[in-house]
């Protein structure tokens, strides 16, 4: 037995973690690349988009910055709207932080500031399939997440002029078909017993998701709907 | 160095947003107990987060109405087929982005 865990340990390396950023990869790059085109038509200049993306580390988030910018919204206005878009970090973070409580506080702050919507996606595929992860383990798959992310903007930045539309290769499909995935895979690992209840969720989401959308923008709506989803979760799972 | 203040400063502040919501879970739940039922809703997030983030991209959000990306739609069908199939999330991406890449080159 104690071998067995002494296994599982040595596969939890900062290497693995690496290695099992891979797949997500190319979500990164190329909504990257798109961040960094959309800065440089939106006149930041390579270093701001460098900062940018090494400082705020958000997709989503970075996009809209850059649209603020060129409409000469306030920055007051720019500092609110980013901090309601990522509010659904908390949710994320709520989730992976008691796997963590054992590690030191600077270990926490490193994990915590680096997580995103695909290595929470990551991370918790493995959680939910009964595997262990440690802080190496995380650190591999933040930091590798991390880097390629900047190197992407940058890139978008300095080439920017030559792909003027990312979207013609289908490449903006790839955090989709990423989530999806990550979906799928839990579902499957849940027992037989409570598959019936998650399904349901599911369906619940995607209502709410619709309703909600038609009154509120669509990062309120993700985070309403997780919210008033969960919440039925607790409720039905007697 | 072409470095404008306004931008300097957004930067700065949009960093300072982001981190804060990220960083808290981790910094409270070292020094509580997180109570049953809160465990509970935690472990319905990931799915419901999950499933939120599909239906965003299928849903355009235009000034007051919403519409469906008949597009996006259309390629999470066989996606959702090969993910199911092959349990594998590199394969699954790069089938998605070829699928999405064939439907835009059929209908543009």
């Amino acid at each position: 037995m104690l071998k067995v865990i002494d296994m599982e340990e040595n596969n939890l390396t900062f290497h693995q973690g690496v290695k099992d950023c891979i797949p997500t990869l190319i979500g990164y790059i190329s909504i990257g690349i798109a961040a960094g085109i959309v800065g440089v038509s939106s006149n930041l200049s390579i270093l701001e988009i460098a900062l940018l993306s090494t400082l705020v580390y958000a997709g989503a988030s970075q996009f809209i910055i850059c649209a603020l910018l060129v409409s000469g919204s306030p920055i007051s206005v720019i500092i609110l709207t980013t901090f309601i878009v990522n509010l659904r970090n908390f949710l994320l973070s709520m989730t992976l932080a008691p796997h963590f409580t054992k590690y030191s506080l600077m270990k926490n702050i490193g994990i915590g500031a680096l997580v995103t919507d695909e290595s929470f996606g990551v991370a918790i595929n493995k959680i939910i399939k009964g595997e262990k992860i440690n802080d190496q383990w995380m650190n591999g798959l933040n930091i590798t997440a991390y880097i390629s992310w900047i190197i992407s903007c940058v890139l978008g930045a300095i080439f920017g002029k030559w792909i003027s539309n990312p979207e013609i290769f289908g490449l903006d499909f790839a955090l989709t078909a990423m989530f999806l995935t990550l979906l799928v895979l839990q579902l499957q690992s849940i027992k037989e017993g409570k598959l019936k209840l998650y399904i349901s969720l599911v369906l619940y989401v995607v209502i709410t998701m619709y309703l909600l959308s038609m009154f509120v923008p669509s990062h309120i709506a993700i985070i309403l709907a997780t919210i008033i989803v969960a919440t039925i979760g607790v409720m039905r799972d007697k | 160095m072409s470095f404008n203040l306004t931008i300097i400063l957004v930067i700065l502040g949009c960093a300072i947003v982001t981190l804060i919501p990220r960083i808290i879970p981790f910094l409270v739940v070292r020094n509580i107990t997180l109570p049953v039922p809160i465990t509970k809703w935690l472990s319905f997030i990931p799915i419901c987060i999950l499933t939120a983030l599909v239906v965003d991209s299928i849903i355009i959000e235009d000034e007051s109405l919403i519409s469906i990306d008949w597009s996006v739609l259309t390629v999470i069908v066989p996606t959702l087929i090969i993910a199911l199939w092959t349990k594998s999330l590199s394969v699954t991406v790069i089938a998605g982005i070829v699928f999405m890449a064939i439907v835009r080159y059929i209908f543009n």
